[in-house]
């Protein structure tokens, strides 16, 4: 049999495309009866948020406990070099968290008063828009949450995300990380890291880290769109703002400033 | 244009691509590696009464890389972290928290088989390795 | 037609062996940081995108080179460009790969960078930079190539070849376009969040792309018998002009919003830290005031009728262009967005050594590409003429 160049090439192409449709094909046509289902002791909820209330922080009185016991609970590094730090929550005085909120005239007390800064799950979140690969998603239950198997490490989001809530692996984190947890996965030089409202505390029916670990009560965890909530009653019953409302991002982190 | 002079180029050409291409397996030529054996041995399964895994072990030889994935899946994109097998147990899936609390021995468990086949799986450079028990 | 790129003169294998010595620098540069991970750059948490960005960003603009000889050729008629629309399209394609090649190099994970067509996600614009990207790569590499290959046959060229075209003139607006909105729907960052981003990038894509076609038309009239044509040139001088003006325009568009308005959303920070340092940092300053100068004495020199028709008037005036928005668009825009960070603190940015090797290594690679592509319309434009 003849075959020619132009034949064969058309027969080639054909065959390409099925090996490229063959595993588009696999994928629709797989059941998507998954076996796996939520643990019943898990905490539920339509928008998680979180109030901060500076009035009962001790943060200037050398209170870190929120801070470590989240940083110790998801094997966050600690990098000295300020360039590569990787941090999921810490404190900004109130001029360096609430930018454009403050007045020449304010409090020095005010003014220099840290505050308690950390992802702030928006309703309307610019990192998810612009991630390339849906590593950075938002969970029905409000949480943004990174899949850290997908992330390419293109840092669209840190450029995208107004806070400055995400780190970047520079470098591999592991040895700079004093203890482990070996209950946690670490993470792997790289991809981009963030708060993630201790989604894997919440699904096993436990309080946020941080939450917990306030000797003080000063940070309170909850469901917004719960009125009965510890946070919907404070938000109802006390005057809180948020960081950055005029960007539209509708942040879920509140603050209680005096 | 081909020309017949050039014939003894080409063909030493197509001859030092063919070597080249063929390396993997005249380099390892009679250097056959044993079979791997997997060791079952760790404190955790010596425990348990019936030596089953989440599922069958002929399904978890062939399948427990598509598991895992769905395991990843279903955990971080889902939030479902209870595990139902066919059998109707239920488990926690968590790499570092079920799988390896029975498969302690990393390196003879996971690593024998994959050096042998020649992949290299990245779980470990996030997830910890349980402290191997000799 | 690839074996003309096969023989050539000492000065033209010097060349490429130059070449191939930055690439290799280059790679192990690279490999380095594959092992090591980003933090061989002068890149931060608050900097978090530095010179491969830059380049990307600029080297789009470059990539206009292309329509702006097919845009007059096939639309409006002007048979001059007839000779170099093959230049002004491998010239795109070149600067294409390198912009492909710097998002790659600036990836954490590049390995997993599949995982953009494995999971496709049209709400990200850097999926809707892929998708123009490549497909203005495939669209100039078939016409340039095609279109050269039936002057090499002495035939004319497909009809399909003048519909691809067509598509391309659009499409070239379009690669502007999404690059600019990759930065300017960003809530957070003032300087970036501005509606002119996208004609901004296109009014400098207008001047640096076609400058450097000039230049290299000048360098194949030199090193071949190949003569692009004094009238070509002329006419790409007038289009880098206007596109200088427009340019420099916006650049003063934003100065005037932002320092009238004293509003600190619109960038009046940043331009302060760019122009004159903020909180007594000031690493970027003097570049950014290479690039004001660069941009007065190439619009002098291009706006001047006699230093624009004059040969190395013009020449000056081209490299004056292509570095002064190679610095305003491939550095200031790029690292100025990040300053001051989302706290208002200002952390600097300087690229380090390895950074600025592996950049040189993309930038050879690119001008290799260039090389061997030009090489080849040339000698076929030199046995047909």
């Amino acid at each position: 049999m003849e075959i020619s160049r132009r034949h064969f090439l058309k027969i080639g192409g054909i065959c390409v495309l099925g090996l490229v449709a063959q595993p588009l094909v696999k994928a629709f046509a797989q059941s998507d009866v998954s076996k796996a289902s939520r643990d019943p002791k898990a905490l539920t909820g339509k928008k998680w948020g979180l109030v901060f209330d500076a009035t009962k922080c001790k943060y200037s009185e050398g209170c870190r406990e929120c801070i470590l016991s989240c940083h110790r609970t998801h094997n966050v590094p600690a990098i000295d070099d300020k360039k590569e730090e990787i941090k999921w929550i810490w404190a900004e005085p109130y001029e360096n968290a609430f930018p454009g909120q403050g007045h020449e005239y304010i409090a020095a007390e005010i003014k220099e008063k840290p505050f308690i800064v950390l992802c702030n799950h928006c309703t309307d979140p610019p990192c998810v828009r612009v991630c390339p690969t849906k590593a950075t998603f938002k969970r029905e239950d409000g949480i943004v949450m990174m899949d850290y198997h997908r992330c390419i490490g293109c840092r669209f989001c840190m450029a995208a995300c107004p806070y400055g809530a995400r780190s970047f692996n520079f470098k591999d984190p592991r040895p700079f990380i004093k203890e482990e947890n070996k209950e946690y996965p670490t993470r792997e030089k790289g991809v981009v890291e963030k708060c993630n409202f201790c989604v894997e505390r919440l699904d096993a029916g436990l309080m946020p880290a941080c939450v917990e670990a306030c000797p003080h009560k000063a940070l309170f965890f909850g469901d917004l769109e719960e009125p009965g909530s510890d946070v919907s009653k404070i938000l109802r019953s006390h005057y809180t703002i948020q960081r950055k409302p005029e960007l539209g991002t509708r942040p879920n982190v509140y603050y209680i400033i005096v | 244009m081909i020309r017949m002079r050039d014939k003894p180029y080409i063909i030493l050409g197509l001859v030092i691509f063919l070597g080249l291409l063929a390396f993997p397996f005249w380099y390892n030529v009679g250097k056959a590696s044993a079979a791997p054996e997997p060791s079952l041995d760790t404190p955790a399964i010596r425990q348990l009464s019936q030596k089953q895994c989440v599922e069958a072990r002929s399904y978890m030889r062939k399948s427990h890389m598509q598991l895992l994935n769905d395991w990843r899946n279903w955990v971080v994109r889902d939030g479902d972290r209870i595990y139902v097998a066919e059998n109707g147990k239920k488990y926690e899936i968590s790499l570092q928290n079920s799988c390896l609390q029975c498969h302690s021995n990393k390196a003879q468990f996971c690593d024998q088989c994959h050096n042998y086949v020649g992949v290299a799986p990245d779980c470990w450079t996030c997830h910890i390795e349980p402290e191997e028990n000799k | 037609m690839l074996n003309k790129a096969l023989s050539g003169s000492k000065g033209y294998w010097s060349w490429v062996v130059f070449l191939l010595i930055l690439i290799g620098l280059g790679f192990a540069c690279y490999l380095w940081q594959l092992n090591k991970g980003l933090t061989i750059t002068g890149m931060s948490r608050d900097v978090s995108w530095g010179l491969y960005i830059g380049q990307f960003t600029f080297l789009v603009g470059v990539a206009a080179s292309a329509v702006m000889v097919v845009l007059p050729y096939y639309l409006h008629n002007v048979k001059v460009f007839g000779k170099i629309t093959v230049l002004g399209e491998f010239l795109a394609v070149s600067a294409i790969i390198m912009c492909m090649l710097f998002i790659f190099v600036d990836l954490g994970k590049p390995m997993r960078i599949l995982n953009m067509i494995l999971y496709p996600t049209p709400n990200s614009i850097m999926f809707w930079d892929m998708v123009v990207l490549s497909g203005y790569l495939l669209l100039n590499i078939v016409i340039g190539w095609k279109v050269l290959e039936c002057e090499h046959q002495s035939v004319t060229p497909p009809h399909w070849t003048k519909i691809l075209t067509y598509i391309s003139i659009p499409w070239a607006v379009s690669i502007h376009t999404v690059t600019a909105f990759l930065y300017a729907g960003l809530p957070g960052r003032h300087y970036w969040l501005t509606a002119i981003m996208a004609a901004r990038f296109l009014a400098s894509a207008f001047a640096s792309g076609p400058a450097l076609l000039i230049l290299l038309s000048y360098i194949v009239r030199r090193f071949s018998k190949f003569d692009p044509g004094k009238e070509a040139i002329q006419k790409l001088a007038a289009i880098v002009t206007y596109a200088m003006i427009v340019s420099v325009f916006f650049v003063g568009l934003e100065f005037f919003t932002a320092f009238y308005s004293r509003a600190p959303e619109h960038g009046m920070y940043t331009l302060q830290y760019l122009f004159a340092g903020l909180d007594g940092y000031s690493k970027l300053v003097p570049l950014m005031w290479l690039f004001a100068v660069l941009a007065v004495v190439a619009l002098i020199l291009l706006i001047n009728p006699k230093t624009r028709s004059n040969d190395s008037g013009l020449k000056i005036a081209c490299v004056a262009t292509f570095v002064s928005l190679w610095i305003e668009k491939g550095l200031g825009l790029v690292v100025g967005g990040f300053i001051p960070n989302p706290f208002e603190r200002v952390t600097e940015y300087a690229p380090t050594v390895p950074e600025v090797l592996i950049t040189l290594g993309v930038w050879a690679v690119g001008f290799l590409l260039l090389t061997i592509l030009y090489k080849i319309a040339v000698s076929v434009k030199e046995e047909t003429a």
